[in-house]
């Protein structure tokens, strides 16, 4: 029978100082392979399912270990980003049980478009703490923006506060799409029907991943849209009460 | 001993009975744990002072980078009359000569180069003093260059070794100024006299005259020293008799040092716990408020910035930015486990605060895991609003070095008035590798600069092939090496020997032979581009490899990968065992630095297209750093390579600088300060043992875009994901440093 250390998955990149994705120093693992297509994308390069390099779990187990050093009593561990980081979830199962043999904080950033399936939960139960990307509240405008309905994401959240599964809330902003008061009132309405949030925060839109769609031969839709200014995100914030 | 001035200091320990300073602190400090609230702004009067020194630097720069200098007076220990910024105001008082920022000359070292550096301002040596320099006293210069052999004028006039201190001040030696407040002159000169006795042996061997004639040098010194103060109204024959004075005494010390030498880095030591101690008294006694204290430690600092040295250009070129290198040595812990973190080391640091940012002194915090969290907190924050601060590893270097060792220059730990170097600058390595290639070729001029070697004649580079030729022709590189620096050693301590410096230390010292290391990444990138990729030689029609084609992938240096990591390592370790080979001047300890500071520069500007692909004229990575751009796993990757080098090889230090943006250490203050905290923590468990920390603002952005080379990894964060900052378009890091100053409105 295959072990832990011999399962395999297709990652994008590395980056060993993350510090804006979970708390304190964490090594962020960016997989390979996205199911939604959002328009403000930086990290285009990581849709296609077929990129990217496969690596054992022991290969990426042996690159972390490396890093303990740096993971202190102030937070730090893995964070696993993407793509959608739950498309690959039998090698994260793989990966975190390995991981929680050194107790480390685990980290997943996601959309958390997938299906509830077994395997989702137990990998749910694994981690220590989701960053969901609620991509819009609004659905009409979610599935304009990433192609897909927004229901799923939501449920996922559900689930979470209802296992008391620690979270913390993300909102791009981006100008004229998900920055409508209304929206974003509707937004605080959700947060507020969940028991687990433990931080909210706005990121603001930006462009600068904007020459990889150029570089793969995209047009980039997205190209008039400005960039949101201090009082857009002021404003933002007032409505999330952050 | 005994003297009124130690009334309530402890006495136990040898240090009332010998010169122990460390005895002292050990018996007398009181460690702080706790955070930075105590301290003090600065008062109207230091705010004053400081105006001054400000609109002195203004006209400093407007003058073209000298106010003002000297050209007939050598300047000595009490050479010039008093001089003062503002009587009136001034706590600390002394100035290297008899104006602020006026500059001396010292031909000690060389008089070309002080007839070339007043030149360049415009100035003229005094017909008499460049009489006597010229034609009746030799100088350091003048004595090497009359005994380099053609094989080191060769070496050197083709950049294989370069910055050799053959025409300039050495440097690196700090004085134990701490003994001149602990004991006063009187006691040093007569510790000095006993030991002069010991050198009146039966038989006169050459060594025992040199060391004669040395000490006999040293008590002038510190009898200069004592005529020196009392110019400014000072009697330091005694010890000091509270905070004020200890400051102006040891200050006094380190103002005769700079007064008598244009070293290549005039340091400090390791000053401030011990100057605690005297302020811990008069706080307790009452005559001293906190507010005071601040004071007497920002004149001193207000001092420190002030000293200046007449350099020529060629050594601006290698060392921009008239660096004097005033090192300071903070915290750290002791040997039996207590912090040496005292209150007035937040002092010293608080005058980034009290007095702004400055490259000067050099503030270097002796990092320990086991520092006090609010030192910790204090530290990085300033290291986050200012960048002015360097890290080293106390826990790396305390097992061999004790706790009162200092830092001389950037990374060069000594033990405080018991050891101390001779400056070797640096050999490049990677003009090595090439001339492995070419058989002693060089690459640029294809002239034959060794002896004639077998150069490679294959088509694509063979590793065991290249390895062999590179080994030999390090063991060259290092032959010569040690030659030139055993000539300029010998010289230094003959026409122009650091007498007060060397008199405020023991008699028995630990002399070491400070050699360097530059282009080490690209070595370590070329041999790995040889072995895992395939690397075609460009010839010339006479057969000269100028240039290289690679074919493939290869791992790079930075990305904490072992494979081209332990290339690197294994050359740090081969290159030091070669020049362990030859004996040294003096019998000093080989050691060995990785160690650029800004010269990186001028090394890859000397050097031609290497195999790695990085074309001719391109800046190496500063100290032990990657070369820019090779690095693609993020900032701790790089940490872990360069950690992996081993200290015990590179006693000398080993250089790491690192930059990084605010945003990118985190989004809030508080996460910024406890990021710092655990990535110096990580890189130092790591066994890394040095660190520059730079946190950049706009200006240093704009910076990065006319010098990339400077900033090899500067990472933008944007929600989510990081991007190199120099791989960005011109129009995307525009964009990013107008948003960078949006968010700070």
């Amino acid at each position: 029978m295959m072990g832990n250390l011999d399962v395999k998955g297709r990652i994008h990149s590395f980056e060993s100082f993350g510090t804006v994705d979970g708390p304190g120093i964490r090594y962020v693992i960016f997989l390979q392979g996205c199911c939604l297509q959002c328009k403000y994308c930086h990290n285009r390069d990581t849709w296609s399912i077929m990129g990217g390099k496969e690596y054992t779990v022991r290969e990426v187990l042996d690159r972390i270990l490396k890093y303990q050093n740096y993971f202190s009593e102030n937070g730090g561990g893995v964070t696993v980003s993407g793509g959608e980081p739950l498309l690959q979830a039998d090698f994260l199962i793989a990966l975190f049980q390995e991981l929680k043999k050194y107790n480390i904080h685990l980290t997943i950033d996601t959309s958390g478009n997938v299906l509830l399936t077994d395997r989702i939960k137990e990998l749910i139960d694994l981690t220590n703490l989701f960053l969901l990307d609620i991509k819009c509240i609004n659905d009409e405008k979610a599935i304009w923006l990433t192609g897909v309905s927004n229901q799923k994401e939501l449920e996922f959240a559900r689930y979470l506060s209802s296992i008391e599964k620690p979270m913390w809330i993300r909102q791009v902003l981006v100008p004229g799409i998900t920055d409508d008061e209304n929206d974003l009132a509707k937004l605080k309405e959700f947060i507020d029907s969940l028991s687990s949030v433990k931080k909210v925060e706005i990121l603001p839109y930006h462009d600068v991943g904007k020459f990889k769609w150029k570089e793969l031969g995209y047009s980039y839709e997205l190209e008039n849209i400005p960039l949101p200014t201090d009082e857009d995100i002021r404003k933002a914030k007032k409505i999330l009460n952050i | 001993m005994d003297f009124k001035q130690w009334e309530s200091f402890r006495k136990d320990g040898e240090w009332t009975k010998e010169i122990d300073v460390r005895g002292f602190i050990q018996a007398n400090y009181t460690p702080y744990e706790g955070d930075d609230k105590f301290l003090s702004g600065p008062t109207k009067r230091t705010t004053d002072l400081w105006n001054q020194v400000l609109e002195l630097y203004k006209k400093e720069r407007e003058n073209g980078g000298v106010l003002d200098a000297d050209c007939k007076t050598p300047s000595a220990v009490n050479a010039y009359e008093a001089g003062y910024i503002d009587k009136d105001l001034e706590l600390i008082v002394g100035l290297q000569t008899d104006a602020p920022l006026k500059r001396a000359i010292m031909p000690n070292g060389g008089i070309k180069i002080v007839e070339k550096s007043c030149e360049a301002y415009g100035l003229k040596v005094d017909p008499e003093t460049d009489y006597i320099y010229n034609h009746l006293r030799r100088t350091h210069n003048d004595g090497v260059f009359s005994v380099y052999t053609p094989d080191i004028r060769a070496a050197r006039s083709s950049h294989l070794i370069t910055g050799l201190p053959d025409g300039y001040g050495r440097g690196r030696i700090i004085g134990d100024y701490r003994r001149v407040a602990l004991y006063g002159v009187d006691v040093l000169i007569e510790e000095k006299k006993k030991d002069l006795e010991t050198l009146d042996t039966d038989i006169f061997t050459e060594e025992i005259l040199r060391e004669r004639e040395e000490m006999h040098d040293q008590i002038i010194a510190l009898e200069d020293l004592k005529k020196m103060a009392a110019k400014y109204g000072y009697d330091i024959s005694v010890p000091a008799s509270n905070a004020k004075e200890a400051i102006q005494w040891l200050y006094f010390g380190y103002l005769g040092a700079v007064k008598d030498q244009n070293g290549a880095a005039m340091s400090i030591g390791r000053t401030s716990t011990f100057l605690d101690i005297y302020i811990q008294r008069d706080l307790e006694n009452g005559t001293l408020t906190e507010e005071q204290a601040q004071e007497l430690m920002d004149d001193f600092v207000i001092k420190l910035r002030l000293v200046r040295f007449l350099r020529a250009p060629e050594y601006n070129e290698l060392f921009s930015g008239d660096p004097v290198w005033v090192t300071e040595s903070i915290g750290g812990m002791g040997t039996d486990g207590r912090t040496l973190v005292t209150k007035n080391s937040f002092r010293i640091l608080n005058t980034l605060n009290t007095l702004g940012p400055a490259p000067e002194p050099n503030l270097t915090v002796l990092w320990s895991t086991r520092l006090p969290e609010g030192f910790k907190k204090f530290t990085t924050g300033l290291s986050i609003k200012t960048s002015s601060i360097q890290y080293e590893n106390d826990d790396l270097m305390r097992p061999t070095l004790g706790d009162d060792y200092g830092i001389a220059c950037c990374v060069s730990a000594m033990k405080i008035g018991k050891q101390m170097q001779f400056f070797g600058a640096r050999a490049n390595l990677a003009k090595t590798l090439l001339y492995a290639i070419n058989g002693g070729r060089d690459e640029k001029s294809g002239k034959q600069v060794t002896p004639k070697y077998q150069p490679i004649t294959s088509e694509y580079l063979d590793y065991d092939e290249v390895m062999e030729k590179f080994d030999n022709m390090m063991t060259y590189v290092a032959k010569i090496y040690i030659k030139a620096l055993n000539a300029i050693h010998y010289m230094h301590d003959k026409y122009s020997y650091e007498a007060l410096e060397m008199a405020l230390h023991d008699k028995e010292i630990l002399r070491t032979m400070a050699c360097g290391i530059a282009g080490l990444s690209v070595v370590a990138d070329s041999l790995s581009a040889i072995k895992y990729a395939k690397v075609k030689v460009i010839r010339d029609e006479t057969g000269l490899a100028t240039d290289f084609e690679i074919e493939g992938d290869f791992p790079k240096f930075g990305n904490d990968d072992d494979a081209v990591d332990e290339i690197a390592v294994d050359v740090v370790k081969r290159f030091m065992r070669k020049l362990q080979k030859y004996p040294t001047y003096r019998n000093s300890k080989h050691t060995l630095s990785i160690l650029t500071i800004t010269s990186n520069v001028v090394y890859g500007k000397a050097t031609g297209n290497t195999p790695d692909g990085r074309r001719a004229g391109v800046p190496f990575g500063p100290g032990a750093n990657p070369l820019h751009g090779r690095d693609t796993n993020g900032a701790l990757a790089v940490m872990n390579s360069i950690a992996k080098l081993p200290y015990e090889y590179s006693e000398d230090g080993i250089s790491y600088t690192f930059s990084i943006t605010p945003g990118t250490l985190g989004k809030e203050p508080s996460t910024q300060v406890n990021n710092l905290v655990s990535m110096l923590d990580g890189y130092f468990k790591q066994t890394g043992h040095h660190i520059n920390v730079n946190v950049f603002d706009r200006a240093l952005l704009l910076d990065a875009m006319d010098h990339p080379e400077k900033y090899p990894q500067l990472t933008i964060r944007v929600s989510g994901y990081a991007v190199n900052f120099i791989k960005l378009t011109r129009e995307q890091q525009l964009d990013v440093i107008n948003r960078t100053i949006h968010e700070k409105i």
